[in-house]
């Protein structure tokens, strides 16, 4: 046969609503995982450029230095505390899933494989939820 | 049965390519006002229960065929009935055109896995019962289409052959003195799951890394050299050897243990764990404490 037919990425994401737990699992591993890096590289700049006052006691005792003025200013903004919110969910997900992808890795509870992505959903729902007055406390709204 | 229940393209379906131009795709649309009617008349005529499938079609040698449609089926419908029994129906009473693979009919020649409601399956250990209806059946995903039904098997064959599916041993006993070298009862156990595999390429077609890199040897052919790795009777090296396959790069480190592999595999095979498994054997045989 010289010809075939190549049915491209249809196959792919355009099949999403047909994925299983297990896939599921692997896509939100990566992109939290993205996630988690690229807050790794914002959490670095923003407090390596906020250093300027270091060893300037006064500045730091009257809390007017750069570094403390940084994270209240990003502190008081309500868009920060709702990221912090989905940072937390992000993370939690991605440790849970972790434990999980170990237990794989050495062979244990394969067959639960599914149940054990829903349970670490949930518990990062649940986690998530429960954050939410710690976070959004003292934001000006 | 009534052969009454043809569809419209089944009817105007005949062999001749040139007629088959009209057939589709411009009378496509006037077709599906047709269709209402002629599934009422025909549900009329046959009072029992039918079931809608949709197959894929494609044909690169008929040009009015090399867009790629779906056509509609209304089988009659039998207790017991198997999706790989509804396609065989609208070929022999339908369109003898329609093209796809199949040969025991009872899940052991592996010929007819097809994509059916979106997941991998074999078509004649599938109930037309438990399924969705109208039932979509498309070529397995991820492997090119050569017709209708039937994909292109080379590549999953060359990955089969690989990883060298064959007992090896060093000590084969002599002809003349017709030894059984025989496998202890847990050894067989240990690898039972594994001897099932049908060659149906179920797995490979479901599996997403597999997909996006060629090279990759994919849970059929990774599962087929469990069976041999694990095998005691296989000397020290032999085993090596075949970690030595299965550790590279496309091998068992490719396996990113998304399940699906095991959650379509029609013979139940834990295709993850035994990867796993392997990805262990071949640290294990890294690892050195000096």
């Amino acid at each position: 046969m010289s010809q075939s037919y190549n049915r491209g990425l249809v196959e792919d994401f355009g099949r999403w609503k047909e994925f299983s737990a297990g896939m599921w699992a692997w896509i939100f591993h990566k992109f939290t995982g993205w996630i988690l890096i690229g807050y790794l590289f914002t959490h670095i700049s923003v407090l390596s450029t906020s250093l300027g006052a270091a060893g300037n006691e006064a500045a730091i005792m009257s809390e007017t230095d750069v570094y403390t003025t940084t994270l209240q200013g990003l502190e008081s903004l309500f868009l920060i505390r709702l990221l912090e919110i989905g940072l937390l969910a992000v993370a939690v997900f991605h440790i849970l899933n972790g434990l999980r992808l170990l237990m794989v890795d050495l062979g244990i509870g394969l067959e639960a494989q599914d149940k054990s992505f829903y349970a670490s959903l949930i518990l990062t729902g649940a986690i998530t939820v429960a954050s939410v007055p710690t976070f959004l406390t003292g934001v000006g709204l | 049965m009534s052969t009454q229940q043809a569809e419209p393209e089944t009817q105007d379906a005949p062999d001749d390519p040139a007629m088959k131009g009209a057939e589709s795709p411009a009378a496509e649309k006037q077709k599906g006002g047709d269709m209402v009617d002629e599934r009422d008349e025909s549900q009329a005529e046959f009072d029992g229960e039918t079931v809608h499938i949709k197959v894929f079609r494609y044909d690169p040698e008929v040009e009015a065929k090399q867009e790629p449609r779906f056509d509609d089926f209304h089988v009659p419908f039998e207790k017991g009935m198997t999706v790989l029994d509804s396609v065989m129906y609208a070929r022999d009473e339908f369109d003898s055109s329609l093209t796809f693979r199949h040969s025991c009919r009872q899940a052991v020649c592996g010929s007819d896995a097809f994509f059916v409601n979106g997941k991998q399956r074999l078509g004649c250990k599938t109930q037309i019962s438990d399924l969705e209806q109208p039932i979509r059946i498309e070529p397995l995903p991820h492997q090119e289409v050569v017709k209708d039904l039937v994909v292109d098997m080379d590549h999953f064959y060359d990955q089969m052959h690989a990883v060298e599916p064959y007992f090896k041993s060093e000590d084969t006993p002599d002809a003349s003195e017709l030894e059984e070298q025989r496998q202890s009862r847990e050894n067989r156990e240990k690898v039972k799951m594994s001897t099932r595999c049908i060659w149906c390429a179920s797995c490979m077609s479901s599996c997403n890394i597999a997909a996006g890199d060629n090279e990759y040897l994919g849970p059929a052919a990774i599962n087929k050299a469990y069976k041999f790795a694990m095998d005691d009777r296989e000397e020290e090296d032999i085993k090596e050897h075949r970690l030595r396959i299965l550790e590279q790069e496309h091998g068992v480190w490719r396996c990113q243990t998304q399940f699906s592999c095991t959650e379509v595999c029609p013979k139940d095979i834990p295709l993850t764990e035994h990867i796993q498994e392997l990805k262990r054997e071949a640290v294990k045989k890294n690892l050195k404490f000096w």
